[in-house]
């Protein structure tokens, strides 16, 4: 029964991985603009598992902010996690063993929470173990490769590869946005705050990820207040990644 | 880059696993504050929007390119490209634009 979970979990875990391994081979890309080795990238993809936040990690250390900074911009960057963390606390059965939680919750990205969430019933462990066992290796020697690769790669290859990154995140956001005018509205004046501030007068000299955190802050807070969201929205941005994963 | 990476990475792994585990281990209950729950709500939204723009437009050569594949990116993904042949597209196309931009 276990083991059935767990190869159901490889299964779908598959063509997450493979697209968590094209994603990555361009975030090491980044990972090497910032002077990280391969075996760097490695570890960092391994133990982060998250693409916006190693994104706003590589970018950190390549600016050399403080430590301080980057727990505070991993913190915001990841927050999702946060709440998606919440929502399979509710899906955990009670007789399900304590010491699980502390591996499911590793494995919590965006895809993942997306396929478990999508299961019928009480979440069954081992069936993110089997995801997380596909996924999270491809995803960590994508990022060693794409370092590797940054090094000798044309540039012109490189300058394409560098936006699978955005074409994910855009990806991600595009589909709820289309579903939730509030989203879409959110999305939009998130655009338009973040480029103004790259270019208004000393705002512009804020660090790329002091900007995130301040931009997120704000307009998340301000459209929370205006529209705070109705219990089944949540229901459907939840939904959403299980339609988007069952191919 | 003056400080020692592994640093670096180790923050965030540390931040990172206890944003997916606390909830998981100390909340049994659902987040009830409106506020709170609504402000996690739209956070990756924003937060990816943000990080997307302007910075596709410095990632590649040309900004154009880069103003092309976010175009090219978004209605992909409206018309219901996942994010794996999204991610394709956006490279494939400043690939083709950049031999004529750059």
């Amino acid at each position: 029964m276990k083991k059935n979970v767990f190869l159901q979990g490889i299964r779908d875990g598959i063509p997450i991985g493979l697209g968590y391994f094209a994603v990555a081979f361009s975030l090491g890309i980044v990972a090497q603009n910032a002077g990280l080795s391969a075996f760097q990238g490695f570890v960092a993809s391994f133990f982060n598992v998250a693409s916006a936040g190693e994104y706003a990690l590589f970018t950190a250390i390549k600016e050399g902010v403080t430590y301080l900074e980057v727990a505070v911009i991993t913190f915001v960057v990841n927050a999702r996690y946060l709440l998606m963390s919440c929502a399979l606390s509710q899906r955990f059965n009670p007789e399900t063993k304590f010491i699980h939680r502390f591996f499911v919750g590793f494995g919590i990205t965006d895809e993942i929470f997306g396929i478990s969430i999508a299961q019928k019933g009480f979440l069954n462990p081992w069936y993110n173990y089997g995801a997380i066992f596909i996924s999270v290796p491809l995803w960590s020697i994508g990022t060693s490769l794409g370092i590797l690769a940054g090094n000798f790669l044309d540039a012109k290859i490189v300058s394409a590869l560098s936006v699978a990154l955005y074409g994910m995140f855009i990806a991600i956001i595009i589909p709820p946005a289309k579903k939730n005018a509030v989203i879409a509205i959110a999305v939009i004046v998130s655009f338009i705050c973040s480029y103004l501030c790259g270019i208004l007068p000393l705002i512009r000299t804020l660090s790329d990820g002091t900007r995130t955190i301040i931009l997120t802050i704000l307009i998340s807070s301000v459209i929370a207040i205006i529209k705070p969201v109705k219990d089944e929205d949540m229901e459907n941005s939840e939904n959403q990644g299980e339609v988007q994963n069952e191919k | 880059m003056k400080n020692n990476p592994y640093i670096y990475i180790f923050t965030a792994a540390l931040v990172s696993y206890l944003i997916r585990v606390l909830p998981l281990t100390l909340i049994r209950k659902p987040i009830k504050n409106k506020f709170l729950r609504s402000f996690l709500f739209y956070i990756p939204y924003v937060t990816l929007a943000v990080m997307t723009f302007p910075a596709i437009i410095n990632a590649t050569q040309s900004p154009i390119a880069g103003i092309i594949a976010l175009v090219v990116g978004i209605v992909s993904s409206y018309f219901g490209a996942g994010l794996f042949p999204v991610a394709c597209i956006c490279c494939f196309v400043v690939f083709i634009a950049e031999m004529f931009l750059v």
